[in-house]
């Protein structure tokens, strides 16, 4: 009996336990998003401020170096939505209306989700990796003795760079799910691409394309301060930077389609 | 060139500094004096919380009690402003060089230029090269850490750590990995800057010979205490016999108890009252 009551006693321990590391961690986040928002807006007062090189570094590297890969991703995808899209409006003989489902699904939905998972792969473990072994190598602590803010100097500008990068990758992989659909649907229906394109322009409001990149915006905040705060947090030991690498892609992914949900209730619960 | 503040004749000053990581206490109530000019060697095995000491005298940690005034003043008591016009007058060279690795040697040695000053872009970098000039890495300028050896890392990291010419210059191993010539050579390096800089040097080491060569006063640490602090004879010839053991590479002896022991065997918790024997 007693065997029994100890092992409940250590299950509760290893919740309670988890649960104030859960807190602990979203507080570490949060001084994480203050500081380096501290940096961007209050540095250059203090003479301190973030670099803009830096800045265009990191744009260059989460944006301007996936564009490739999200163009292909997503005109794979708005085709894979015009397919799934016309066979089933077909039951109904509204095969028209795929181009509406297409041009609002993508621009709410799917762009701005594929990109952030896209970035958080590619970008998001690239970021801990890089901030994880220069805290094994203690080049965090060279900065800080030299008077440089590892905030400032490695987290503001990712962030930064990733607010401008990913929403403008969500605008690509909106034309390019759309080029995709477009293409795949003008062949399926005989209907010429311009004219695709031009109905879907006239279905499209600006409140759908604004609504994917508030999302956008939030998944580009979100992969940088898991990033980064994973890998300031680094463990000891090169297996240390592999773990907190993982652990960096799978929770940014996770929170990622989890705000999807939540912003996608709040951003719509007019019209629901 | 460097004039001592009237009001202390020591450049560091540690006092009671007892500092926890986790629950485990690392540094117990250590006292530590360093005077302006001086080379100071913190000697002490693995683990006797000597890098530790030298972290929390850089401000990289706040320490649980205790003051550590660097020039004067308390560095546990500043303000990140006024931490930050202090850091220009500590260099630092770190074990492991902490070159950054995206920045080749030549950018890597301008960092703290770029930081603290205005200087134009040639001028930082003609500083940068009168530095690396002083560590014997003239023309490395332009290649990245990664294609440096191990010793070259090192003077390139001390290049870092001298550019804003520094009062104080700290230096953790400096000869940790490195072969012996190549160690004895950055020994006459750190004399060399102390007597052509008159910088005071805090030197981190657990190489004898080398902290014998370059030592002016010796701190012995073990198992976060102070066991002494002295001259290099005065060291050598100490009757404390951790300190013996130390400086005569005997293994420690610890002495057994038999109840803790049989506790650790079965995996009890020591909660250090010595009552939880099954």
């Amino acid at each position: 009996m007693g065997f029994i009551f100890r092992h409940i006693g250590l299950f509760f321990e290893r919740v309670g336990r988890g649960f104030v590391q859960g807190i602990e961690e979203i507080g570490y986040v949060l001084v994480l998003l203050v500081e380096s928002l501290y940096w961007v807006f209050v540095g250059f007062l203090r003479k301190q401020p973030v670099r803009v090189d830096a800045v265009f570094k990191e744009v260059r590297e989460i944006g301007f170096n996936a564009v490739l890969i999200v163009s292909v991703l997503c005109m794979a995808v708005g085709t894979m939505l015009a397919i799934q899209g016309i066979t089933s409006l077909r039951q109904f003989g509204q095969e028209l209306l795929v181009v509406d489902l297409v041009a609002r699904s993508v621009t709410r939905e799917f762009s701005p989700l594929i990109v952030g998972i896209l970035v958080a792969g590619r970008s998001g473990s690239a970021i801990t990796a890089r901030i994880g072994t220069m805290s094994e190598s203690q080049e965090i602590d060279a900065l800080q003795v030299i008077g440089i803010n590892p905030v400032r100097h490695l987290g503001a500008p990712v962030l930064v760079g990733m607010v401008i990068a990913v929403p403008l990758l969500t605008v690509l992989g909106d034309l390019m799910c759309i080029l995709g659909a477009g293409l795949f649907s003008s062949a399926e229906m005989d209907m010429p691409l311009k004219i695709y394109l031009d109905r879907t322009m006239s279905v499209l409001t600006v409140d759908d394309v604004r609504q994917g990149l508030i999302k956008s915006g939030v998944f580009a905040t979100i992969i940088a301060l898991i990033g980064v705060s994973n890998g300031f947090q680094v463990g000891s030991g090169s297996e240390g930077v592999g773990r907190s690498t993982t652990r960096s892609v799978v929770l940014a992914i996770s929170c990622i389609v989890i705000a999807d949900m939540i912003f996608t209730y709040f951003l719509n619960i007019g019209s629901l | 060139m460097n004039t001592k503040p009237a009001d202390s004749e020591y450049a560091v000053e540690v006092e009671n500094l007892v500092t926890h990581y986790g629950s485990r206490r690392i540094l117990n109530n250590v006292n530590l004096k360093v005077r302006y000019e001086e080379i100071m060697v913190i000697m002490g095995g693995s683990g006797s919380g000597k890098s530790t000491l030298l972290r929390y005298m850089l401000g990289l940690g706040t320490p649980t009690s205790g003051s550590i005034k660097i020039l004067g003043k308390d560095i546990t008591k500043m303000s990140s402003q006024e931490l930050y016009e202090m850091r220009k007058e500590m260099g630092v060279s770190f074990q492991g060089g902490a070159l950054l690795r995206s920045l080749t040697v030549g950018e890597n040695v301008c960092l703290p230029l770029k930081e603290h000053t205005k200087l134009d872009e040639n001028t930082m970098r003609i500083m940068a090269r009168m530095k690396l000039e002083v560590v014997n890495l003239a023309n490395f300028e332009d290649l990245m850490p990664s294609e440096l050896s191990g010793g070259m890392i090192k003077r390139a990291a001390l290049a870092r750590a001298i550019v804003m010419d520094p009062k104080l210059l700290f230096f953790d191993e400096p000869s940790a990995g490195l072969d012996p010539v190549v160690a004895a050579e950055l020994d006459d390096l750190i004399l060399h800057l102390r007597s052509a800089m008159k910088m005071t040097i805090i030197v981190v080491t657990h190489e004898l010979e080398s902290a014998f060569k370059i030592a002016d006063r010796i701190t012995v640490l073990d198992q976060g205490n102070i066991l002494m602090t002295g001259t290099v004879e005065e060291v050598k010839n100490s009757k404390n016999k951790r300190i013996q053991d130390l400086l005569n590479r005997r293994p420690r002896q610890e002495e057994i108890d038999p109840e803790a022991y049989l506790r650790r065997l079965l995996g009890e918790k020591d909660d250090g009252q010595g009552s939880n024997v099954a």
